[in-house]
């Protein structure tokens, strides 16, 4: 079946407004249609848009190649990390990227049971996000280990040497807190796209496209009984996914919690490290989603409703955020020990890296109070820029935690300076081209809204209609 | 073949029989320069002994490389050599002709840590830098490995052809024409055999010149007294030493092992009983040294001004000079008798005479200033006989030169213009360890024995006689100034050993030669051979320079061999190009010292590249703002800039030689600096110069003390040991730990090198220093205090500190770090992964991390300096110090067999073996009676950070300064 692009394009033009979270005039067949459509058409037809995004994330993706495989061949040493600042970009963007990853189980699995129903058109998407964000992730710790090849010796195997991993390393916990959240994510996201593979299946014209989503699709039958289970199933799912967006990155920030470094002992690190996770994850949704819907012309699935929403959320947790900071420096003045005070006269204005903690204020809490006013949140470019900043602002946060407190601790004699090398920069960018092409291919090969989910929307709104009228 | 001695018809190995110099001599001449690995010294190596070995018999090999002649071990006898055991020779090193005692610990032959010789007068046990990292030379790939003529690879018997012919030559001319140039020489072998050569050869002659020698304290000697005498001071006696730039408690002068030792005896011993005096060190000088460092009071004056100071103590007339003065004055007064006014090895001779008749005057002499013969063989003016040779050169009179060591084409005075004088003689051969820039324009080269490698004997600073023996063959088939003096006198077959043992039949006639001979050996210093003291007539003071050059209007210029490389002859070692220069911890550069002041008046700042000029003559180089300068002056260092050194040192920092002329060796006025450009990155391995308002190292003078002994460790930094709701844990057997006594600490750095060379640590290279990359796992710390203009300077050694709760264990995921049953802080290298995260959690920062393989894994010549107890680390693993683990099992193993407790002294540590004032105790807290537990007993203990309850096992004798109440401020 061809999708019928002025159709689409004509109902693009009718955005329904803050109000609703799908346009007017869908029915199940449209809302099958405008989603399955991407997928479906022609490998010409994919927007220009989608073939330059594609090809400058390749671009990085070969540059990370390029930068890992010297990584490999030579050691850690091509970054800039020294002693005392032994961890540099490769735990900043670990943490950066498992951060972005919660809006994704946030609002797949907490917005679900919350019954919000405007999180319906983006879960899908902030899923993938969610597991491509982790896979960058999960690559860093291993990236950054001296003896990479032997990173499975953090994982509980039994072995000759009869030895275990140190269960009193928070690093033990990471390892098991990412890759749990990394499978359930993985499994969540599967299991939501089950019935959306069945439809793809019927209305592919491919056969090849047509064996691969049948495979995909596990013999989904659309049957009550189906239904049935799949929604105990989903919720499940969603019940199990919940605790996990505190635990993840409540354990990420163990790692500088439980160590004795002024800057990270704080104990105040797991909840405003959730709050960080959850507000730089919104950022990220409204980066990717605002320019796909627009591309692909998904405004009445994707509505002004949507962006707003998750411009409140992005504001209250940046909020908690700025909780966050005010407590941490407050606590440090308070404790009234020398070396707690210290690390934020330095992260302040006394180190060397005094500017990136007023970059970090200016881009995670001054502008987006802008967000704030009603008219900022229903201007698009705005709220793009917004989310950009915030991204910006929240990996500074990470490289002011990580870094700032490792440049001057306690001997004065050991202190030093971390200048990060092009091989740090082109790592980190290679890992962000390498999340963008893992999206852009999703949004190409996969339906990248929930087709059943937005069908439940329509007759939804439809029951709405028929008591309301 | 002829072997090369006669009487020795039976060869013990194979390698003796292939290392024949006509049997090398014919390889190298039916193989030259076209083999493929020709150019890879350790391949080399391997084929001419795999060819001569083949040859000489098919498929069997040789490996055991111990000098033909008899060492004597220091402890066990050699039958005892057992596969990984270590055996101990005494030796000596010479460092500008005197000798300091050492122990070698050699593995099957193979030569591999240095330490001091406890019966050696000038050693007690001690090393400094230079000799810890001297064994790093004698692997080292860049040294010169054939005899050369013209460059063109030679063999040592035609060099014996082409030298007998040019003997014979000049002998019909009474041996006019034929000159020999070597450095200061104390060998009383070599003495004589020149002595010996002089008498057939009458017209020739011998010159001496040594670039960091001491030829100011000779004409300083000269000049009072008349006779070149040598002093030796007491500092175990010394109530009260003034220090006229004088660096006794490190390096360059001759003895400094012995005198920080005795002067921090003295402050040790006044720590611990308030009833002992402590004595009082003045320093007056011009940069900070480390005895500055050390003073109780520093007075930082111009070069012209420390004349100008030891000329008003001179006058005596307390109430003219200034209040410092008189203080001074008083002070060495009221302690007659007990007093030291020392004068610097770089101080005009004048200053020396002042220093003599000041002694006099005060009683010191004979009480804490002794005066001897000189322990040089030919005590003379070598800057003059220097001037000499380059006098007769230019007026053809010199045909041969032999220049035995030494490379004055690289270090003599600029004005002698030694290079082109060199170039008109016909014949000029070098003997060196490096093909060097000498090398480079003569005729022929040969490649000099390491003194580990050599027979040879010297004396130390009182005299005293070692005979110096061999640990290894020499690996490049390296000869001695014995042994080329031998093929003049035509005893070319006589080994180095046979002409050492023979003078000493000749001084020591009788049947129990053989005995007095092992005995020597064996104890590495020759009984009764210091030089008894003599009285000396009344000092006179030269009138002739006033109170040295008047011109004070611009800026002095003060020349020093570098406090890591020395003049030059060190410079391509690794490890001392990478030790920290203890004031600035400066590594691999030389810079232009000038104080905060004076830069800011001369517009210059760190980092800015000057040209400095000095009549007429200029060079470049970087410009470090060092606090404590003097203003107005400059110092500069020697031994950088060397253009044939090695692949370690070429092209590496600049040439100060340039600058200095006969008329001013050490020092100069005139000097003048215009900027050039910017930005020159410097490599220093600590940034942070002050203490940041925390108190890491603590001090206070000895009345504080007394009246607050809690001061180190007031009660609130004090942490309870019942924080925890765990039970401790108890140590059944041995506790160890580690004392490290601030007080006498002088930050000389030995214990660095020494932990280098014990525990395999790599060197990684100037880049890599400057992100921040070092290795040293023992760092020394230094700090200033005060006004950046005059600080005090600190100096705090910082070794890993086992700390009971360490940090670092808790965050490692793999149990890559973990605690021993004896409270160890252990790394285990297979396991760990490289998280680095130890490293971040460590408050004190001691872990180092390869972040690279920095361990060299090509180089096959640099493998023979390894320590095989220890591991050679990989990439991405941290490691750190151990407290010398290797040592720990090997003496507990020891004991173990001996069915014996491990006894207090059992272990030392390498840092603890190689400190010069035994600052640093390590042993077993178990044990009350240790020397560690008395100290850790003491009030002035502290741990480092204690507040943070790691309970650190490594703590510090917190320091005591002793100021003059006249002179105590506001």
């Amino acid at each position: 079946m061809k999708p019928e692009d002025q159709e689409t394009s004509a109902l693009a033009t009718l955005d329904p407004g803050p109000d609703k979270v799908i346009g007017p005039g869908h029915d199940y067949g449209t809302v099958t249609d405008e989603i399955g459509g991407v997928v479906l058409r022609p490998f010409l037809k994919t927007p220009p848009q989608l073939f330059i995004g594609f090809a400058c994330a390749f671009l990085l993706v070969n540059l990370f190649m390029v930068a890992v495989t010297w990584l490999f061949i030579r050691g850690v040493g091509i970054w800039g990390i020294v002693i005392p600042v032994a961890w540099g970009f490769a735990i900043v963007n670990f943490v950066w990227w498992i951060g972005i990853g919660h809006a994704g189980t946030l609002i797949s699995a907490i917005l679900l049971l919350l019954k919000q129903d405007w999180r319906t058109s983006i879960n899908r998407f902030s899923e993938a996000m969610t597991l491509f964000a982790v896979a960058c992730a999960g690559m860093f710790p291993i990236l950054h280990l001296g003896r990479p090849w032997l990173a499975y010796w953090l994982l509980p195997y039994p072995n000759t040497m009869w030895l275990w991993p140190q269960p009193r390393s928070p690093l033990i916990w990471d390892v098991f807190a990412v890759s749990t959240y990394a499978t359930v994510s993985l499994i969540f996201w599967f299991t939501g796209l089950i019935p959306d593979f069945a439809t793809m299946r019927d209305k592919a014209g491919n056969q090849i496209a047509r064996k691969i989503f049948g495979v995909l699709a596990m013999g989904w039958r659309n049957s009550a009984r189906h239904w049935a289970r799949y929604q105990k199933a989903y919720l499940l799912l969603a019940g199990l996914s919940t605790p996990l967006v505190v635990s993840v990155h409540s354990v990420v920030s163990f790692d500088f919690a439980v160590a004795i470094l002024p800057g990270w002992h704080t104990t105040i690190f797991p909840p405003y490290f959730v709050a960080g996770a959850i507000y730089s994850g919104f950022a990220m949704v409204l980066t990717l989603a605002i320019p796909v819907r627009r591309w692909y012309h998904l405004e009445d699935l994707i509505t002004m409703r949507h962006i707003e929403c998750m411009a409140k959320v992005m504001l209250g947790t940046g909020l908690i955020v700025a909780y966050g900071y005010g407590m941490e420096a407050f606590m440090a003045w308070y404790s009234g020990d020398q070396y707690e005070r210290y690390a934020f006269v330095n992260r302040m204005w006394a180190g060397g890296y005094w500017w990136t903690y007023w970059i970090l204020i200016l881009c995670n809490i001054a502008i987006p109070q802008l967000l704030w006013s009603r008219r900022v949140r229903l201007n698009v470019l705005a709220v793009f820029l917004i989310a950009l900043v915030v991204n910006v602002g929240m990996w500074l946060e990470r490289f002011v935690i990580v870094v700032t407190s490792l440049t001057r601790d306690f001997v004065p004699s050991s202190w030093g300076m971390y200048y990060p090398t092009v091989w740090d920069w082109s790592t980190y960018l290679g890992t962000i081209g390498v999340f963008l092409a893992l999206m852009f291919l999703f949004i190409r090969g996969l339906p990248a809204i929930s087709i059943f989910e937005m069908r439940e929307v329509v007759h939804d709104t439809q029951t709405e209609h028929a008591n309301g009228d | 073949m002829r072997m090369k001695h006669d009487t020795h018809l039976y060869w013990r190995s194979l390698d003796e029989l292939a290392a024949s110099d006509e049997f090398r001599a014919l390889v190298e001449d039916e193989f030259p320069d076209r083999t493929p690995d020709w150019n890879d010294p350790g391949s080399r190596r391997k084929f001419l002994r795999l060819m001569g070995a083949s040859i000489a018999l098919a498929g069997a090999s040789a490996c055991t490389k111990q000098p033909k002649e008899v060492i004597v071990p220091y402890v066990r006898q050699p039958e005892e050599l057992v596969p990984g055991k270590p055996l101990y020779y005494a030796t000596a090193m010479s460092v500008a002709g005197l000798a300091t005692g050492v122990l070698v610990e050699s593995h099957l032959g193979r030569p591999t840590k240095i330490e001091g010789n406890p019966d050696h007068p000038a050693s007690l046990g001690a090393t400094d830098s230079t000799m810890q990292a001297s064994v790093l030379t004698l692997y080292d790939p860049d040294r010169s490995q054939t005899v050369t003529r013209n460059g063109y690879i030679n063999g040592w018997g035609t060099f014996i052809t082409a030298l007998t012919a040019a003997r014979d030559a000049a002998g019909a001319k009474k041996g006019a024409g034929l000159r020999i140039l070597t450095g200061t020489v104390t060998s009383p072998t070599l003495a004589a055999q020149i002595q010996d050569f002089l008498a057939d050869f009458p017209e020739a002659k011998w010159h001496q010149y040594e670039p960091c020698g001491r030829h100011s304290a000779r004409a300083g000697a000269i000049a009072a007294f008349a006779q070149p005498l040598n002093a030796l001071y007491r500092f175990d006696r010394a109530d009260v030493i003034v220090s006229l730039d004088a660096d006794v408690l490190c390096s360059t002068m001759p003895g400094s092992l012995r005198y920080a030792r005795d002067y921090s005896a003295r402050r040790r011993a006044s720590a611990e009983n308030s009833n002992v005096t402590p004595p009082r060190l003045y320093v007056v000088e011009a940069s900070p040294s480390i005895t500055g460092g050390m003073a109780d009071h520093r007075f930082r004056r111009t070069p012209g001004g420390v004349a100008e100071f030891a000329a008003n103590l001179l006058r005596a007339d307390a109430g003219a000079a200034s209040a410092e003065i008189g203080a001074v004055l008083k002070d060495l007064q009221a302690h007659r008798g007990s007093g030291i006014v020392i004068a610097g090895e770089y101080q005009p001779p004048r200053v020396h005479a002042i220093a003599h008749a000041l002694n006099q005057t005060l009683g010191n002499t004979g009480n804490t200033v002794i005066y001897t013969d000189p322990v040089e063989a030919n005590p003379l003016d070598e800057i003059a006989s220097l001037s000499e040779l380059v006098k007769d050169i230019r007026d053809g009179a010199v045909e041969t030169l032999l220049i035995l060591g030494g490379n004055p084409v690289y270090d003599a005075p600029s004005d002698l213009d030694f290079l082109d004088a060199l170039k008109r003689v016909k014949l000029r051969a070098h003997l060196g360890l490096y093909s060097n820039e000498t090398a480079e324009w003569c005729h022929w080269h040969i490649p000099e024995a390491h003194y580990l490698e050599s027979w040879a004997d010297a004396r130390a600073y009182d005299g005293t006689v070692s005979i110096v023996q061999p640990l290894i063959t020499p690996l490049y088939g390296g000869k001695t100034a014995y042994e080329v003096l031998n093929v003049l006198s035509n005893r070319g077959d006589q080994s180095a050993h046979d002409s050492v043992q023979a003078y000493w039949r000749g001084q020591h006639p009788g049947k129990d030669f053989d005995d007095f001979w092992q005995i020597t050996l064996h104890n590495g210093v020759m009984a009764g051979t210091a030089f008894p003291e003599k009285t000396p007539p009344r000092a006179q003071i030269p009138n002739s320079i006033a109170a040295g050059n008047a011109s004070t209007s611009s800026l002095e210029i003060v020349f020093r061999p570098d406090p890591s490389v020395g003049d030059g002859s060190l410079s391509n070692n690794a490890w001392l190009q990478e030790m920290p220069k203890p004031q600035n911890k400066m590594t691999w550069d030389n810079a232009v010292w000038i104080s905060p002041k004076s830069a800011e008046r001369h517009g210059v700042t760190t980092g800015d590249v000057v040209e400095l000029a000095l009549s007429g003559r200029k060079i470049e180089g970087p410009v470090w703002i060092m606090p404590g300068q003097a203003d107005e002056s400059l110092t500069v260092h020697f031994g950088y800039g060397r253009t044939r050194a090695g692949k370690v040192a070429d092209g590496v920092g600049f040439d100060v030689y340039a600058l200095r002329t006969t008329g001013s060796l050490w020092q100069d006025v005139g000097a003048s600096i215009t900027r050039k450009r910017g930005g020159y990155a410097f490599a220093n391995t600590q940034h942070t110069q002050t203490m940041e308002e925390r108190d890491p190292f603590r001090a206070s003078t000895y009345a504080g003390f007394h009246q607050n002994p809690e001061f180190a460790r007031p009660e609130e930094q004090r942490v309870p040991s019942d924080l925890t709701l765990f039970p401790q844990w108890t140590y059944n057997q041995h506790k160890w730990g580690m004392s490290i006594d601030l007080n006498a600490c002088v930050g000389c750095q030995s214990c660095t090198i020494a932990c280098q060379s014990e525990n395999n640590i790599p060197v990684v290279g100037k880049e890599e220093v400057a992100k921040g990359r070092h290795m040293n796992w023992l760092r020394v710390d230094r700090y200033f205090k005060g006004s950046m203009e005059d600080p005090e300077l600190y100096f705090q050694p910082v070794p890993c500190m086992h700390c009971e709760n360490a940090p670092c264990e808790l965050v490692c995921p793999v149990a890559a770090t973990v605690h021993s049953a004896e409270g160890l802080n252990e790394m285990v290298y297979n396991r760990c992964v490289g998280t680095r995260y130890c490293s971040n959690n460590c408050p004190y920062k001691v872990r180092r991390f390869n972040f690279f393989l920095y361990a060299d894994w090509d180089t096959q010549s640099l493998f023979g300096v390894r320590n095989p107890d220890v591991s050679v680390r990989s990439r991405g693993v941290m490691e750190k110090c151990s407290y010398c683990v290797q040592r720990i099992n090997s003496a507990k193993i020891d004991a173990e067999k001996q069915d014996r407790p491990v006894k207090d002294g059992d272990i030392v540590t390498a840092c603890q073996q190689a400190c010069p004032t035994q600052a640093i105790v390590f042993g077993d807290l178990n044990d009350p009676n240790s020397r560690v537990a008395k100290l850790k007993r003491q009030q002035r203990d502290y741990g480092l950070l204690e507040e943070l309850n790691t309970r650190p096992r490594t703590t510090y004798l917190a320091r005591l300064l002793n100021p003059n109440p006249d002179l105590e401020k506001g």
